[in-house]
């Protein structure tokens, strides 16, 4: 009965990761950062996920903060949030949220408000996803955790 | 010999300053360094970065801070001091020069690029750092390490050759070809420390 759960489990992630890359959400970066998960870190993906999620709130508000004020002209500002949002997504292998960025930073480039007032609301939704499907992630993980836990210690 | 060699080796780990804004980098340039057995302080701007390294401008040069950095690791793009700012202070400082600078970023500018590798930066990276690239790095500072040591050994052997044959010929200046082929690197280069490495080139010198 357990084996089954957790080989279950191990499905419902791979299925996960393999929609997640196929669908260009995630890309190797995420890849890599698994690959230094280890016996002395083994929580360390949900752990830099995790400020990531912090760092980016703070951002994405800052940005529509910007974008809200009807006397909003500070693209400079605006595009040192981006820069930053950008690059962490890029160091998690956040692909989409990263590519969402370069159009948003093209619209900016371009002065162009309304372009980025779009570009913000796309970014919004595609964090929101990408952050439900991390969790969904982390969970399974979790209960795969322990489910191992239970196991009888001589079988694999 | 070689069991004294492994003894000194982990207690001599390369010590690496990793400095950047962003915290997500931080800690995964941090994990990036650990699992190449490096020792790693972060801190999230070049000011804080001059301060650990006891340059502070305002408190004016107040020496070591204990632990020598061996590598400093520092991205381009962030607030107050840029990491090429941070660079050209390391650079034109006597007492922390030699330390081998490498600049983090994540735009792929070849005039960036150009300008930091002139003001005197090892290696410029584009994010997101990858352990290979970190690996790479860590095997070119300990070859340089071992070229370095290289250098030292050699003058000081010239020196205490003048000192003793009080010999009338101007000592030549010092062969210093940075881009001179080392001796085969070992195998373990990846992972060995400074000392370790310079102990083997050592014993090859006396073969």
């Amino acid at each position: 009965m357990l084996g089954l759960a957790a080989d279950r489990l191990r499905a419902d992630m791979n299925r996960l990761l393999s929609f997640l890359f196929h669908q260009g959400i995630l890309d190797e970066q995420f890849l890599q950062l698994q690959q230094l998960q280890d016996e002395t870190s083994p929580n360390f993906v949900s752990e830099v996920v995790n400020i990531y999620f912090h760092e980016s709130e703070k951002l994405l508000r800052n940005l529509r903060t910007l974008l809200m004020d009807r006397e909003f002209s500070d693209y400079n500002k605006m595009g040192i949030h981006l820069n930053q949002f950008m690059g962490s997504s890029s160091s998690i292998g956040a692909k989409r949220i990263r590519n969402v960025c370069l159009a948003f930073r093209a619209a900016s480039d371009q002065n162009n408000r309304a372009g980025c007032l779009s570009a913000l609301e796309v970014l919004e939704h595609e964090y929101c996803f990408l952050k439900n499907k991390l969790h969904e992630l982390f969970q399974i993980q979790q209960q795969r955790v322990l489910a191992a836990g239970v196991r009888y210690p001589m079988q694999h | 010999m070689e069991v004294a060699g492994e003894v000194l080796a982990s207690e001599s780990q390369l010590h690496v300053l990793a400095v950047d804004d962003s915290h997500v980098d931080r800690k995964v340039i941090e994990k990036l360094l650990k699992i190449s057995s490096c020792k790693v302080t972060t801190v999230e701007s070049g000011a804080r970065a001059l301060q650990f390294l006891g340059l502070d401008e305002e408190k004016g040069s107040l020496g070591f801070n204990g632990l020598k950095v061996n590598l400093i690791m520092t991205d381009y793009s962030m607030p107050g001091m840029t990491g090429y700012e941070l660079l050209k202070k390391i650079k034109r400082s006597s007492a922390f020069r030699e330390i081998p600078v490498v600049i983090m970023s994540s735009e792929n500018i070849l005039t960036r690029i150009d300008s930091c590798l002139e003001e005197g930066a090892e290696e410029f990276l584009v994010k997101p750092v990858k352990l290979s690239d970190v690996k790479r790095v860590m095997n070119d500072c300990i070859m340089r390490g071992e070229t370095e040591g290289n250098k030292r050994r050699r003058v000081d052997k010239r020196k205490f050759e003048d000192d003793n044959h009080a010999s009338s010929s101007s000592s030549s200046s010092i062969p210093s070809s940075p881009s001179s082929p080392l001796p085969s690197s070992p195998s373990t280069a990846a992972t060995s420390s400074p000392l370790h490495s310079l102990k083997r080139a050592k014993l090859r010198d006396h073969n």
